[in-house]
């Protein structure tokens, strides 16, 4: 869609879903675990009540933190994940038929939305072929390798976050806080991305941006992020072992 | 007497060349990074996006946009690199990492591997575990040599759903190793824990599999 007359640049995170944000829609949401997450995009989705949600997420959240605020308050009626482990709401809701999910091998929802984004129908992969991922969907064999068929996937809705974005809606991640966020960007029909820091043009370097500002039509920096850590390890200064 | 989990991973490590790109699943596996032999260099991949995994940051160095596939805070090295999921599973997919290491639940004999869901259970997903034994050139699964009531998780063929079809290459239980030249084979008994005998890991096993004359005990 064509920016708003006033740029891309929307005051923060309610103001730039407010107009968009309506029942029943898909929504692409970046972050693996709580990493990376776009935590006030979450929250503004919240705030506003839109209900009957299908979330494409790597993860659910946990309880009450990430896409477990929307689990928490029901909003979401579907989820399409890899895994949802950590999430006891998520776990009460789906034995209760109150949730639908789609598990979906992770690299395989990583390319499908990867695809998505790309303009590709879908794709053959080795992955799932032989297990129950394949039932109902096409294979087909090449030199004696069952593949299966597997098909892209776009939103209506994508949010992300990044860790710099320019007023052009060009981004930058770090570290592994990257993950899904930049094949999402690519696969809604609207993408919205929230950032730690907002630049002034000119300032990110060209050879360095890793959203180009094409995929994202509204950005919003976010303020006081809480970035939580799901698994705290640390090792002392004394000891060899690398992991626990 | 059987291998400790440590064990276990020590002996997964022996597996390990110079050079290797490698992934390491949650659990058991990830003890693999502690017995890295000496003189063998080693990648660590981490799915969620990340090559050249480092050790668990010292206390008061975590960083919430630095973590590995198990969710934990690590840290990076002077070689490391960043990428999107969607790069990372091409690297997994397209055959780019040597050798993966992943946890199970039961392995056939045909090397089936079902590591991801107990139907009647809570499902939590299959996360990456398809996707690795699917793309990665060599698959090792570590887990224990039977279940908690004793039955055996190396069977004819496996009952829980599969996470994937004859993936497995190489099997480490707390009693014995067993290994298979290709997919195309059975394996064969290749070691026992200490003061193991064939007959004992024969007795706790359903799977067929051909004893090695030089398996050493």
């Amino acid at each position: 869609m064509a920016p708003a007359a006033a740029g891309k640049v929307f005051p923060d995170a309610v103001a730039a879903l407010a107009d968009i944000a309506r029942d029943g829609m898909s929504v692409l949401s970046g972050g693996f675990g709580l990493c990376g997450i776009p935590e006030h995009l979450i929250a503004a989705l919240h705030q506003l009540g839109v209900r009957q949600l299908t979330v494409i997420s790597n993860n659910a959240g946990i309880d009450e933190l990430g896409l477990g605020l929307l689990l928490k308050s029901r909003q979401i009626r579907k989820m399409i994940s890899s895994y949802v482990g950590e999430n006891k709401e998520f776990e009460r809701q789906y034995l209760n038929g109150e949730l639908e999910i789609e598990f979906n091998p992770q690299g395989t929802l990583a390319e499908r939305i990867r695809a998505g984004g790309a303009g590709i129908y879908g794709f053959y992969t080795r992955t799932g072929a032989g297990t129950q991922v394949a039932q109902g969907k096409e294979t087909r064999l090449v030199d004696g390798e069952p593949y299966v068929l597997e098909t892209g996937l776009t939103a209506d809705l994508a949010i992300v976050k990044a860790w710099k974005g320019d007023r052009e809606g060009n981004l930058v991640y770090r570290k592994t806080a990257r993950n899904f966020n930049p094949v999402m960007a690519t696969a809604g029909r609207i993408t919205v991305a929230e950032v730690e820091q907002l630049v002034d043009v000119g300032t990110l370097d060209p050879d360095h941006i890793h959203t180009p500002g094409i995929f994202v039509h509204r950005i919003v920096q976010g303020r006081m992020y809480r970035k939580p850590i799901e698994q705290r390890t640390v090792r002392k200064r004394s000891s060899h072992a690398v992991v626990a | 007497m059987p291998w400790s989990r440590e064990q276990m991973a020590e002996r997964a490590a022996r597996e390990l060349h110079d050079g290797f790109y490698v992934n390491l699943g949650i659990g058991i596996p990830t003890l693999v990074a502690n017995y890295i032999p000496a003189g063998i260099k080693v990648v660590l991949q981490s799915e969620n996006g990340m090559l050249g995994m480092g050790p668990f940051p010292y206390e008061g160095e975590e960083d919430p946009d630095l973590i590995n596939a198990g969710k934990q805070t690590i840290t990076e090295l002077p070689i490391s690199s960043y990428f999107s999921s969607a790069d990372s599973f091409g690297m997994i997919r397209g055959g780019h990492i040597d050798l993966s290491v992943l946890g199970g639940m039961e392995v056939s004999e045909h090397g089936d591997l079902a590591n991801w869901m107990v139907p009647g259970k809570v499902v939590k997903g299959m996360g990456g575990a398809m996707d690795l034994v699917a793309g990665v050139r060599r698959v090792i699964v570590l887990m224990e040599h039977v279940a908690r009531d004793g039955s055996p998780k190396f069977k004819p063929s496996c009952e829980l759903p599969l996470t994937g079809a004859s993936v497995v290459d190489m099997l480490i239980t707390d009693l014995a190793v067993f290994s298979r030249p290709d997919r195309h084979v059975g394996f064969d008994l290749i070691e026992l824990a200490p003061g193991v005998t064939e007959a004992q890991v024969r007795e706790r096993t359903t799977a067929r599999f051909r004893s090695a004359a030089r398996a050493k005990g």
